[in-house]
């Protein structure tokens, strides 16, 4: 195969290639492993725990000032047409369908796609992933299913936290200009909100997970030898899985409109 | 000698990096029981011969036959079958630095051993007790000396009891008292547990300590091979190189 490349493409393309070959293999491989006994149920506990509960506050914070920075934008403009009412769903449908979703699935590409590329390729330069191997403990099992499932599971539940706490904030912007209550706040959002709405956009955050994990664990796992390697290993993954998100992310709104 | 007692026979490997040819023509018969020690410059493909004994690396042609079975024509279940009867000790020792000492060494016998709880605990005791680390058994690989790192190394390959260990420069690194510690280390093993071993080193106090038998790798073949007081009278300018 990399012969037939050699021939036909240019360098940059050949590289492209080889890397959605290994992505495509290491995927096969996890669904392939995820499903054998022995399940490595302890580590995959741990990191859910690295993963979803040491992200809480930087996602929390960030899901916050994005609900309240929409509401102050949004306050300007509908004010003068009498619309404030129509803040709540504004605020909703924008967070709920797309930034929310989109914003914490760049800021855990950055997060955790690059904490897990520079753990694994870490270990890679320095041959713990080989002692495992030679050990005869599946390294792939134990270091990689383990990661991209539970980013995988994490990340969409990051995203729901993260738009609840934006909802949140978008109140509290709200609550400065507007005698608005809470609850008739929340009765706004979800009247407006539909299964359409929540849906397609839950759905996705499944995809981003998988993929920032995907691309955090194969960057790490096939990283070169020498400490440069786990630098690269861990800035590939924060590029390439923060493409990923957008482009699934399109993806899911093409597929969306078209379906409902 | 039965070829029964042959517990790791290598024919004609040959094994390239891009154009650069590593191994061209390497054959090596280890019996049941020896430790041979591989001798050779820097880059010459001694750990490379080590990785394709156990799987790590595939070779480009040749036979490379470990306790009766072609490893390259293994599958991935069945390497890991024969890796459980495989030690492997690194250069760097790769420890798992995310564990500690103890579970350094649980790591594989969790996974590839039948003992319980109790059976595992005791394991790591007594292997931590042949390396005299029993000390350290709760600390990180991080609190550790070049000395302990590699002794748990040590400790933790031996725990799963391998038919045969793989030593990577075992004392590169080291001071002349230490690398003198680990070579007597690598003989108590062996008297204890009756392994046959390959050791790759540049060390020659650590070569006459532990060779049964040394070979000498050069330009991709073994040029040399006798006891330590063979190879030390050898004519061979490159041979005797080492031992000045």
């Amino acid at each position: 195969m990399f012969n037939f490349l050699n021939t036909y493409f240019p360098k940059g393309i050949q590289n492209a290639l080889i890397q959605i070959w290994g992505l495509a293999e290491f995927t096969e491989r996890y669904f392939k492993e995820i499903f054998k006994p022995p399940y490595e149920i302890k580590e995959l506990i741990r990191q859910f725990f690295q993963i979803g509960n040491k992200s809480l506050g930087l996602v929390g914070v960030t899901g916050f000032i994005i609900g309240f920075v929409l509401a102050l934008q949004a306050i300007p403009t509908l004010q003068p047409f009498g619309a404030t009412a129509l803040i709540p769903a504004m605020i909703s449908i924008s967070i709920i369908r797309e930034i929310g979703p989109v914003i914490t699935g760049l800021i855990c590409a950055g997060k955790i796609g690059s904490g897990i590329g520079a753990e694994l390729g870490s270990m890679k330069v320095t041959e713990q992933i080989d002692a495992m191997e030679v050990s005869a403990c599946n390294p792939f099992k134990f270091l990689v299913v383990t990661r991209i499932t539970a980013t995988t599971l994490m990340i969409p539940l990051l995203i729901i936290y993260a738009d609840t706490i934006a909802l949140i904030g978008g109140y509290i912007a709200l609550s400065i200009v507007s005698d608005m209550s809470i609850s008739l706040y929340f009765s706004q959002i979800f009247d407006t909100l539909t299964f359409e709405d929540i849906i397609p956009a839950t759905v996705k955050t499944f995809f981003f997970g998988f993929t920032i994990g995907l691309v955090g664990s194969y960057k790490g796992y096939t990283a070169d030898r020498g400490t440069e390697s786990v630098g690269i290993a861990a800035n590939t993954s924060v590029v390439v899985s923060s493409l990923m998100v957008i482009i699934w992310d399109m993806l899911a709104v093409q597929l969306t409109n078209i379906l409902f | 000698m039965d070829n029964s007692e042959i517990v790791i026979d290598i024919e004609h490997l040959k094994k390239s990096f891009g154009k650069t040819e590593i191994l061209k023509d390497i054959n090596l018969q280890v019996e049941r029981g020896e430790t041979v020690v591989t001798l050779g410059k820097s880059g010459t493909g001694k750990s490379v011969t080590l990785k394709c004994i156990v799987g790590l690396i595939y070779p480009d042609s040749g036979k490379v036959n470990v306790l009766g079975k072609d490893i390259p024509e293994l599958t991935y279940e069945e390497l890991q079958y024969i890796r459980k009867k495989i030690g492997f000790v690194f250069q760097s020792a790769a420890l798992y630095d995310s564990m500690s000492v103890r579970e350094n060494i649980e790591f594989p016998l969790d996974r590839n051993s039948d003992l319980d709880k109790n059976g595992i605990t005791k394991r790591v005791e007594e292997v931590l007790s042949d390396v005299g680390l029993s000390d350290s058994i709760d600390k990180m690989p991080s609190e550790l000396s070049g000395g302990m790192r590699k002794r748990l190394g040590v400790a933790r390959t031996i725990a799963l009891k391998p038919e045969i260990m793989l030593w990577d420069e075992p004392t590169t690194g080291l001071d002349p008292a230490t690398a003198r510690e680990i070579s007597n280390l690598i003989v108590d093993m062996q008297k204890k547990y009756k392994v046959s071993s390959i050791v790759v080193t540049h060390d020659m106090i650590c070569a006459k300590i532990v060779a049964d038998r040394i070979v000498v790798l050069k330009d991709g073949t073994y040029a040399n091979s006798g006891t330590y007081d063979e190879l030390v009278k050898s004519d061979d300018e490159f041979v005797r190189s080492f031992f000045e």
